[in-house]
């Protein structure tokens, strides 16, 4: 098996995950399937500049190099995930303690809006 | 001296509509906020009013002069760093670029000017968020880079998803949730197309892009399409075109009015971005990728406006409503784009410019209206009669007068513009139907809201139930109104600009002669010396020729 079959395997499973996690209910899940999308999404721009092996990370004037640009762009695209994701754990926090539901709609399904429950 | 400054303010001319927000939303930060606590005449907040208007009209200022001298054929390209073009990010204001910073920022000081009325003193941070959002918009217009198109994408976004829960509640806190989910899916999407982007091509600048799709053999061209109509989605999705508009009458209804004035912008960055990826990257000179979108984009753009009407037919609030007007005026822009003609891109882009300021007028009078009909608000029912019946009778006769497209009024010029330049393509019958009828059935949506609104009012004793609207809220909105009206009066001036700017996108080798013409790369190696297996590294130097 190649590298590259191992390698897509492995964006292609995260991204499913990712997925399936993303079209739930709970804003949880949703948050932790954002975050894998985003995984997925870095190593596919890293896989980009295609797999090396025994080449410098960086330029220099002789011998083989890796490309350099999608390790530029994927750090951007982890520090901005990083920042987005902060962002919406504590948008998801916010809209349950202004709904008291923690289900994407606002309200628990089969309830009217601003219902709360109180059983422990 | 002067001569010292003139220059280098020329010299940097295009990079400052990005560092002039910016630099102003932290100056605001730094100035603090009390958080409503001082009521609206706090010290601070009046200090933060005057320093983010005053920002504004700079902001507007620069944007015209960019504007004029676009118009007078100059090409600004400013690289960064003064890495040059492909290696380096380059901003480049062109036609296209100068146009939307100028629509950005004229949209942005009424709307300023409407929030200074009271908004802002509905949550913390209104004029800082305003500012990151205004330098993410103008960032996303001036780069001449697709990643970096993106980073300005997420400022933006990030700037809006606060800004879209200013002044709180529940509702805004739902309508966030999905609106914040949904653009950093989006986002994903985007980094994914902007890989298969770069892995066929092997450069993400813009002018390079264009050249070298060219060159692509019909393996690696399949592929950019792929990456191509992933952006497509991604772009389409801040558009909301269908079956991508769902979450926007939601999101729009529920936003505070400045801040849903200024999200019609928002929509015309997605259609930006079609356009310079669509229209000019995959445009008829993208060889065998050319035209990736022809068979997507103008059916796509035609149903968008259908729905977009039905939905404002049906809409039960004024602020649903007019959200939908905005879903139907996305279809026409890019049915222009779609009928991939410089004639018919012209008259978009003339449309384009139209409705965002009568979109954006009618999210403030929305409000205005709104405030003055008691518990019932924006939504279309019977209510006991507003305050200020002539005045805001006769600004939405006007606004919407124009955004239905009825003479003499700018949105019939623009409308006259799609028809009449779509009537040499094949697809004129199809557009000709869906434009005329949509207009048609846009006036009975706004008649029957209107007639609700204004003459179906419940009886009183005598008196209306609220107060008239501040002269600030209202001088604000006539103002946007006033703006779409002077376009009507500018419409020769305006129509040869977009004319330019038309001409212009339909041939990139002038864009990416100015962009790359600084080395030997132009039609040469370019990016992407580093080629997997081939071992040897080529690096661009100077006067290497492929």
């Amino acid at each position: 098996m190649s590298l590259e079959f191992l390698v897509a395997t492995g964006i292609g499973t995260v991204t499913a995950t990712g997925i399936y996690l993303v079209l739930r209910g709970r804003t949880w899940p949703v948050v932790i399937g954002l975050s894998l999308l985003g995984y997925a999404v870095n190593v596919f721009i890293f896989a980009m500049g295609r797999l090396w092996q025994d080449a410098a990370p960086i330029l220099s004037a002789t011998g083989r190099v890796a490309d350099p640009l999608p390790q530029a762009l994927v750090l951007t695209a982890i520090v901005i995930g990083f920042a987005t994701t902060g962002f919406v754990v504590e948008l998801a926090l916010r809209s349950r303690h202004e709904s008291g539901s923690d289900h994407v709609d606002g309200h628990e399904p089969g309830h009217a809006p601003g219902f709360r429950d109180h059983t422990p | 001296m002067i001569d010292a400054v003139t220059h280098f303010f020329s010299m940097h001319l295009a990079v400052l509509p990005v560092l002039l927000p910016l630099f102003t939303a932290i100056a605001l930060l730094l100035l603090g906020d009390e958080g409503g606590q001082a009521g609206h005449t706090g010290g601070r907040l009046r200090m933060a009013r005057a320093i983010s208007l005053g920002s504004a009209v700079i902001g507007a200022l620069l944007a015209w002069l960019l504007m004029s001298e676009a118009a007078n054929g100059v090409l600004t390209v400013y690289p960064l760093g003064n890495w040059p073009a492909p290696f380096g990010i380059v901003l480049v204001v062109d036609h296209l670029s100068a146009m939307m910073l100028a629509l950005t920022w004229t949209i942005a000081v009424p709307v300023l000017w409407y929030a200074t009325g009271g908004w802002d003193a509905h949550g913390r941070h209104f004029h800082p968020l305003f500012h990151f959002q205004l330098m993410g918009l103008s960032g996303a217009f001036v780069t001449g880079d697709l990643f970096n198109l993106f980073v300005f994408f997420e400022v933006l976004l990030i700037a809006s998803y606060v800004l879209l829960v200013h002044g709180q509640g529940r509702e805004r806190f739902r309508a966030g949730v999905h609106f914040v989910v949904l653009n950093l899916v989006a986002s994903a999407l985007f980094l994914i197309g902007l890989a298969v982007i770069y892995g066929t091509a092997g450069t993400l600048n813009m002018a390079d892009l264009a050249l070298r799709v060219a060159q692509l053999g019909p393996d690696e061209a399949a592929l950019f399409k792929v990456g191509g109509m992933i952006l497509l989605v991604v772009f389409g999705l801040k558009a909301a075109i269908v079956p991508l508009y769902m979450w926007l009458p939601g999101t729009y209804a529920v936003a505070s009015a400045p801040v849903a004035a200024l999200f019609a912008i928002m929509t015309k960055v997605g259609v930006y971005s079609i356009i310079r990826v669509h229209a000019v990257i995959l445009g008829d000179a993208a060889g065998l990728a050319a035209r990736a979108a022809e068979p997507w984009l103008l059916p796509v753009a035609l149903a968008t406006t259908v729905l977009g009407v039905l939905g404002a037919l049906a809409a039960h609030s004024l602020a649903r409503l007019v959200a939908y007007l905005t879903v139907a005026s996305v279809g026409t822009i890019l049915a222009g784009v779609g009928l991939f003609t410089p004639a018919t891109l012209s008259a978009a882009l003339y449309y384009m410019v139209h409705s965002t300021l009568v979109v954006a007028a009618l999210f403030l009078l929305v409000e205005l209206v709104a405030s003055q009909r008691g518990a019932v608000g924006d939504k279309l029912q019977p209510a006991p009669p507003v305050a200020q019946p002539v005045l805001l009778g006769l600004m939405t006769l006007l606004g919407s007068a124009s955004v239905a497209g009825l003479p003499p009024l700018p949105g019939f010029l623009g409308k006259l513009m799609v028809l009449q330049s779509a009537a040499a393509t094949p697809a004129h019958t199809v557009v000709w139907a869906v434009v005329l009828t949509g207009g048609f059935l846009t006036l009975i949506g706004l008649a029957r809201a209107g007639a609700i609104l204004f003459w179906k009012v419940l009886p009183t004793d005598g008196h209306p139930v609220a107060s008239g609207s501040s002269w600030r809220l209202t001088s604000a909105t006539l103002g946007l109104l006033g703006l779409s009206l002077v376009l009507a009066v500018a419409a020769s001036p305006m129509k040869r600009y977009t004319d330019a700017a038309a001409a212009e996108l339909s041939d990139p080798t002038v864009y990416a002669k100015a962009v790359l013409g600084q080395i030997d790369a132009f039609s040469s190696v370019s990016t992407r010396p580093y080629r997997g297996g081939e071992g040897e590294v080529k690096l661009p130097i100077k006067g290497d020729t492929p």
